[in-house]
């Protein structure tokens, strides 16, 4: 058995003829919040979906927990997807109930505090809610669960930054001990604080994988800083595009 | 007291800056139990790995102890706490020179200011 909560070698995915991943070689262990960085398109949704089983790769391995992806690491991994996906005409607690028939691991109590310590009723319907509301509520079931690996697909993106810092503390407080969080995101000074590892992903490559901590000795910057200059807009030199 | 983290060095070096700060100047008093890491990362907002970083390097420098059942502990140890001040009153001093040399004052002459203000 690996000591590693995730492991992918060789990864590739490609949708038709476009590649999302091109050979991706990563190994993160437990207990650790990394952020999953990178630009829009760099593959950061493709690698999430493909541990949490809701795409297959086109060629390579990974693992989670040491386990080939199926029920038992769909049973191990929380995963917030990057868009809603549920019935407006429910309720939270109404989704409560789905995820607690669900998830052996839900535990509903701490999802009702969560909730009111994020200003959220939970007997409101989802269609009376706020774009911003319903992220948290959706945060709330992803975090209300004792998962191994917590898959947060911007959990950060549509509330406003008062709300981020009181989200990623939620986060903080109430992920799992021995579990490990990866955070896709591109609002990357606001997660900055709470990351463990930094991966930069760029067109499907894995360019940088280091800890925040060595980045900032290293370069005497910030990721966010350090982020900005590698993926820096330069002159258009797009991918060939049929000729 | 709130947390400030600059952009240029690694945030667990600056925790354990303020850390420091916190225990010679009495926030967290002598022989007094810290707060749990987790507790302080929460305060913080930085990861809970980053706090116990930070806190092993106090540990290091002999400012906190850990204790088998209250957890972390405050030095009583004063000659210890006296030398981390003084550490702390050389950069303020090194940071005055810089700025008042800046300003186009020799040393001599910012040692000498210094000295009529207290006259």
């Amino acid at each position: 058995m690996s000591n590693f909560l995730i492991e992918c070698r060789g990864l590739y995915k490609t949708y038709g003829l476009r590649p999302a991943l091109s050979g991706v070689d990563l190994a993160v262990g437990p207990g650790r919040i990394v952020g999953l960085l990178g630009p829009n398109g760099s593959g950061k949704t493709t690698l999430i979906k493909l541990l949490c089983g809701l795409l297959r790769p086109t060629a390579g391995w990974l693992a989670v927990d040491g386990e080939a992806i199926g029920p038992y690491t769909k049973s191990v991994v929380s995963y917030l997807p990057d868009r809603m996906y549920f019935a407006d005409w429910m309720r939270a607690t109404d989704l409560f109930d789905l995820f607690r028939d669900f998830y052996a691991d839900f535990d509903y109590e701490k999802a009702f505090a969560m909730c009111r310590s994020l200003g959220v009723e939970p007997h409101d319907r989802l269609k009376t809610m706020s774009k911003g509301t319903k992220e948290k509520v959706q945060l709330v079931l992803v975090m209300a669960r004792t998962a191994k690996l917590y898959l947060l697909d911007e959990p950060i993106a549509g509330v406003d930054p008062a709300a981020r810092d009181f989200i990623l503390r939620t986060i903080l407080t109430n992920y799992n001990e021995e579990g490990t969080v990866l955070i896709s995101t591109h609002l990357i000074s606001d997660v900055e604080k709470v990351l463990d590892e930094a991966i930069f992903l760029k067109q499907g490559k894995i360019m940088l994988h280091q800890t925040v901590d060595a980045i900032r000795a290293k370069e005497n910057k910030s990721v966010d800083a350090l982020f900005r200059e590698i993926f820096q807009a330069g002159p258009m030199f797009d991918e060939e595009e049929g000729f | 007291m709130d947390w400030k983290l600059d952009d240029h060095r690694p945030i667990w070096l600056q925790l354990a800056e303020q850390l420091a700060r916190r225990i010679i100047t009495g926030v967290y008093p002598p022989g007094s139990k810290l707060p749990p890491v987790r507790e302080l990362a929460a305060e913080a907002g930085v990861n809970p790995n980053t706090m116990q970083r930070a806190l092993a390097q106090l540990e290091q420098e002999g400012l906190a102890k850990a204790d088998r059942t209250a957890g972390r502990l405050v030095t009583q140890d004063t000659a210890v706490m006296e030398a981390v001040r003084r550490r702390e009153a050389e950069t303020v001093i090194q940071q005055y020179y810089t700025a008042m040399t800046a300003l186009g004052y020799t040393r001599k002459q910012a040692a000498a200011l210094v000295k009529e203000e207290f006259l």
